[in-house]
C-alpha cells in the first residue's frame, strides 16, 4: 500500500481513439506496484477506461489526475467538452448519443457511466452544458 | 484446457501471440466495449468481431485468456502492435461465435 499519498497526472488527447487505455493501464501497474488488492485494482482500472474513453469521445479531450492514499484511490476528469444536460438521463443504462463513428468502434452501449457508478464507492458528475464536465470516482481501499 | 490446446483442437489462426500455455476457464461473448469490460473475467476465451485497436485495452484491463475473433474477421496493424506489446492472445476463425462457443463448451 502507498505510504503517502500519490499523485498522477495525465493529458488525454481528444483525437485519438490509438492511445485510449494507456491511462488505465498505467493505473493498473502502479496499482499492482503498490501492493494494492486485485478486485480494487479491477474497479479502478475500469472506472478509469471509461473515464478516459468519455473524456475523449464526448468531452474532446482533457485530463485525468489520480490520487492513490493508503485509504482511497481518488479519479477525477476534466474536460472542456460540450457538457452534459441531463445528468439522471446520461446515467441511465443504454442511454448514448455517441456518433456512428464511435458505435461502429464498439462504443455507444451506454454503460460506461454506470459502470463507472457501480465500480466505485462514490461518483459525482458536475457538468455545464457548453462548459465542461467533471467527474469525481472514489474507491475504497478497506 | 490450455489456449494452446483450443488452438490445436480448432485449428484456429494464431493472429498475435502471448502465453499460449493460459488456462481456459469460460467465455463472454460480445462486441460493446464497456459491456465487455464489465463482463470479461480473467481466464476467459472473449469472443468477438471488433478488431479495432480498444480491445487490446479491454483485454489489457480484463485479463481474458484469449480474444478469439469469429466469423473470419481481422485486426488492423496498431491492434496487433499493440496486443503483442502487451502479451495479448488474439486468435482468429471462420466459425461463427455461436460455434465456436458450443466447441469450447464440449472441449472443455
Ligand atoms: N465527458 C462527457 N462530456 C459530454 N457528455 C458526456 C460525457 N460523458 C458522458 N456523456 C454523455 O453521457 C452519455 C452516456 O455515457 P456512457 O459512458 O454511459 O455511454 P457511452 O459513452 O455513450 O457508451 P459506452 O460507454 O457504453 O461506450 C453519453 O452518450 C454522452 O451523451
Ligand atoms: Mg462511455
Amino acid at each position: 500500500m502507498a505510504e503517502k499519498t500519490i499523485n498522477l497526472h495525465y493529458t488525454i488527447d481528444g483525437n485519438n481513439f490509438t492511445t485510449a487505455g494507456q491511462a488505465s493501464s498505467n493505473i493498473k501497474k502502479v496499482l499492482k506496484q503498490l501492493g494494492v488488492y486485485p478486485e480494487a485494482i479491477r474497479k479502478a482500472a475500469i472506472s478509469m477506461y471509461e473515464g478516459e474513453i468519455n473524456t475523449i469521445i464526448h468531452g474532446k479531450g482533457g485530463e485525468a489526475n489520480v490520487a492513490i492514499s493508503p485509504e482511497t484511490i481518488t479519479i477525477v476528469f476534466t474536460d472542456n467538452g460540450p457538457g452534459i444536460s441531463d445528468i439522471d438521463k446520461a446515467m441511465q443504462e443504454g442511454f448514448s448519443t455517441a456518433t456512428d463513428e464511435a458505435r461502429e468502434l464498439g462504443f455507444g452501449a451506454g454503460m460506461g457511466l454506470p459502470n463507472m457508478k457501480k465500480y466505485s464507492d462514490s461518483m459525482t458528475i458536475e457538468s455545464q452544458v457548453g462548459k465542461g464536465t467533471t467527474v469525481t470516482m472514489i474507491i475504497k481501499l478497506n | 484446457m490450455t489456449v494452446r490446446e483450443f488452438i490445436e483442437k480448432n485449428d484456429l489462426q494464431i493472429i498475435t501471440e502471448g502465453d499460449l500455455e493460459k488456462e481456459i476457464d469460460g467465455c463472454y461473448i460480445g462486441d460493446l466495449l464497456s459491456l465487455a469490460m464489465s463482463r470479461v473475467e480473467e481466464g476467459q476465451v472473449w469472443i468477438t468481431i471488433q478488431g479495432n485497436v480498444n480491445i487490446a485495452a479491454v483485454a489489457a484491463l480484463t485479463d481474458p485468456a484469449c480474444i478469439l475473433l469469429v466469423d473470419g474477421r481481422g485486426i488492423d496493424e496498431a491492434t496487433k502492435i499493440k496486443a503483442q506489446e502487451q502479451g495479448i492472445n488474439i486468435l482468429g476463425t471462420a466459425l461463427s461465435a455461436y460455434e465456436a462457443a458450443c466447441r469450447l463448451f464440449q472441449q472443455s
